[in-house]
């Protein structure tokens, strides 16, 4: 099994794809000469030329709306967000144009195109360069919504994303474009709407996805050393959701804490546990808890970031409230 | 070129008539529906500027694309679309274009390469500017049509998709029907230049601008735009000055315009136009006044197909919010 970086499985996942079917283009900011601001597609412009790979000039809104006139006529295109956060001025094709082409059309134009590029908080980039946007996508029917956390997820997931015939809104973590994992040899895809226990527990499970798992899991290992036994459940899929994954795990367990890295108000983590409490109700012994970046603008001083996002020790301290 | 001078010059021209008087008749009806409570929502009347959808789209052929607001009648029409399920797409049924998923903003036929439809003002230019960039992908020699408001010509998209196709030289025609007015914004409060087609010079592609009262005179000019983009040559950005006789929507009684002013614009009414133009080179009255009761018949007949039709099946509420993986 190869250990690849997170970037690096994005870019096996779009140049596979890519070889494969030649109505698939990346398009977007820095994606070409550059190489990807992140450099997820390094060496692409070299494979595939300037046709395939092209550079935009810094017009979110319209390389979004012609990608997704692209996809009117039968392209594939993967537009890359150089972050998130500048996908809110291409957030009216996203919602208007993208996700509802197909239903507006009754059928007769399904928009197959991926939104991709780096998303989430941390790094110090303050207010307006960290943050997530899973919930705000994830509330759009017409738009499916993916958050991979491990190298592995990051290329099963892209592959169906760009093979799906649907808009996909595709968030990776800066964050963890540098991190590595085991990538199975040979092609793989993972399904959307499946959810992945990342680590088996029986006495309470947290659902999360993405960056946060990286508090998550370390947290899980520590409270395992005091005899508390957490589950690990990553969504990976935010929309369409697993529910039946979630409903299992949680009638195993039978306490919840859900760990998002989004803020609390109408954040996904609200409906994962409105889903909870109506389906698993008599299952629950404790109420549903949430972790959350607090409710304000992500500031800029590194004390301040810390304690504005979740943590490890926010989380130990959470599970061994919920355990007592 | 008002009048036509050989019989088949004519004869074209009143092929052009009789797609702006059935524009025209179906508009009227629409209106006529819309006060009886039959048709919901927004309805946005093309009424005063049929010689700029009809004379346009006369100038594509079958592989080209037409992109449309959410004054998409007049377009549909004028690219064949079948008036019935025009009509029964108003009324909500689900014999409409789009089962009655969309209504009068979002009429959508592939066979036929109408590509909507688009409510949000200036949104769909960029998605123009993607038709015309995947036919510059594949090489198909198709141009793509965009038809929008010049109240359009102020939001991001525009510039966006303007100078997107333009550094990447796409085969695309720009037309801003100006009709003055932004809703109930006239043009000299909203726009820092008088005509749109000025703007080209910021993007460095071709302009034209022309008045939209005589359909033969539109069409030799888009031609003119739509042979340079099929050569490769990019867009072009056309200001097309017209008028429209109603309001806004069927919701507004235009009270920012005076009664002279559109009395003004009517002289030049360009069905008026055509119909002098055809009655001079020798039609006779009559055979005009048979020809507008067979559209009159047709839209009549599109009108109780709408009555007839049924409502879409509620089962079908959730039917196409995906597409399916096959």
């Amino acid at each position: 099994m190869a250990v690849l970086t997170y970037r690096e499985a994005l870019n096996r996942a779009m140049t596979e794809e890519m070889e494969k079917d030649p109505n698939i283009f990346l398009m977007g900011e820095e994606v070409g000469h550059y190489e990807g601001a992140y450099k997820v597609s390094q060496g692409m412009l070299a494979k595939f030329g300037e046709k395939r790979i092209i550079d935009t000039p810094i017009s979110e809104n319209g390389f979004a709306g012609v990608g997704i006139g692209a996809a009117m006529v039968g392209l594939r295109p993967i537009i890359e967000f150089m972050t998130w956060n500048f996908s809110l001025v291409a957030i009216d094709q996203i919602i208007n144009s993208a996700a509802k082409m197909n239903y507006m059309s009754a059928g007769q134009f399904p928009i197959p195109i991926v939104f991709r590029g780096a998303g989430g908080a941390g790094g110090r980039l303050a207010a307006q360069h960290s943050q997530s946007f899973e919930s705000w996508y994830a509330h759009i029917p017409g738009l499916k919504v993916l958050a991979p956390y491990t190298p592995s997820d990051a290329y099963g997931l892209l592959k169906t994303s760009i093979r799906d015939n649907n808009p996909t809104i595709f968030i990776e973590s800066e964050v963890l474009y540098g991190s590595k994992g085991e990538v199975p040899e040979g092609e793989f895809l993972i399904p959307m709407g499946k959810s992945d226990i990342k680590r088996e527990g029986t006495q309470l499970t947290i659902i999360s996805w993405s960056r946060a798992l990286m508090y998550v899991l370390p947290a899980a290992e520590k409270l395992a050393k005091e005899g508390i036994s957490v589950e690990v459940l990553d969504l990976r899929s935010i929309r369409p959701l697993d529910e039946e994954g979630i409903l299992t795990s949680v009638r195993k367990t039978n306490k919840v804490l859900i760990v998002e890295e989004g803020w609390n108000v109408a954040g996904f983590g609200a409906q994962v546990a409105y889903l909870i409490q109506k389906e698993a109700f008599d299952y629950l012994d404790s109420p549903i808890e949430r972790i959350t970046q607090e409710d304000v603008p992500m500031p800029y001083a590194a004390n301040l970031e810390r304690s504005s996002l979740p943590s490890e020790e926010k989380i130990i301290k959470k599970v061994r409230e919920m355990i007592k | 070129m008002s009048q036509p001078k050989t019989k088949k010059e004519t004869e074209d021209l009143l092929e052009l008539y009789r797609q702006m008087l059935l524009i025209r008749r179906f508009e009227e009806a629409s209106a006529k529906a819309y006060s009886m409570g039959k048709i919901g929502g927004f309805c946005h009347l093309y009424i005063g500027q049929e010689a700029v959808g009809v004379g346009a789209i006369s100038a594509l052929e079958q592989k080209d694309y037409i992109v449309s607001t959410y004054r998409d009648h007049g377009h549909a029409l004028a690219r064949g679309l079948e008036p019935k399920s025009l009509m029964a797409e108003l009324y909500g049924k689900k014999t409409g274009i789009v089962s009655g998923n969309g209504g009068s903003m979002h009429f959508f036929d592939k066979k036929k390469n109408f590509m909507g439809g688009h409510g949000i003002v200036g949104g769909h230019i960029s998605l123009a500017a993607g038709i015309a960039y995947a036919s510059k992908y594949r090489g198909d020699g198709a141009v793509t049509l965009c038809f929008f408001g010049e109240g359009a010509a102020n939001i991001g998209s525009f510039h966006e998709g303007m100078n997107l196709a333009a550094i990447w030289k796409l085969p695309l025609v720009m037309i801003c029907e100006n009709n003055h007015y932004a809703m109930g914004t006239p043009e000299y409060r909203a726009l820092s230049v008088k005509d749109v087609s000025v703007r080209a010079a910021a993007y460095d592609i071709a302009r034209d601008h022309i008045e939209g009262d005589e359909v033969r005179k539109v069409r030799e000019h888009v031609r003119v735009a739509v042979e340079r983009a099929r050569r490769g040559e990019g867009p072009t950005l056309m200001e097309i000055s017209t008028y429209r006789f109603r309001g806004h929507s069927m919701s507004d009684p235009a009270k920012y315009r005076t009664k002279e002013e559109l009395d003004k614009y009517k002289q030049g009414d360009p069905l008026i136009k055509a119909e002098k133009d055809l009655l001079s080179s020798g039609w006779a009255q009559e055979e005009l006044t048979k020809m507008d009761e067979i559209i009159l018949k047709t839209v009549e007949e599109s009108v109780d197909f709408a009555e007839k039709s049924e409502e879409p099946p509620l089962g079908w509420l959730y039917k196409h919010v995906y597409a399916e993986n096959v």
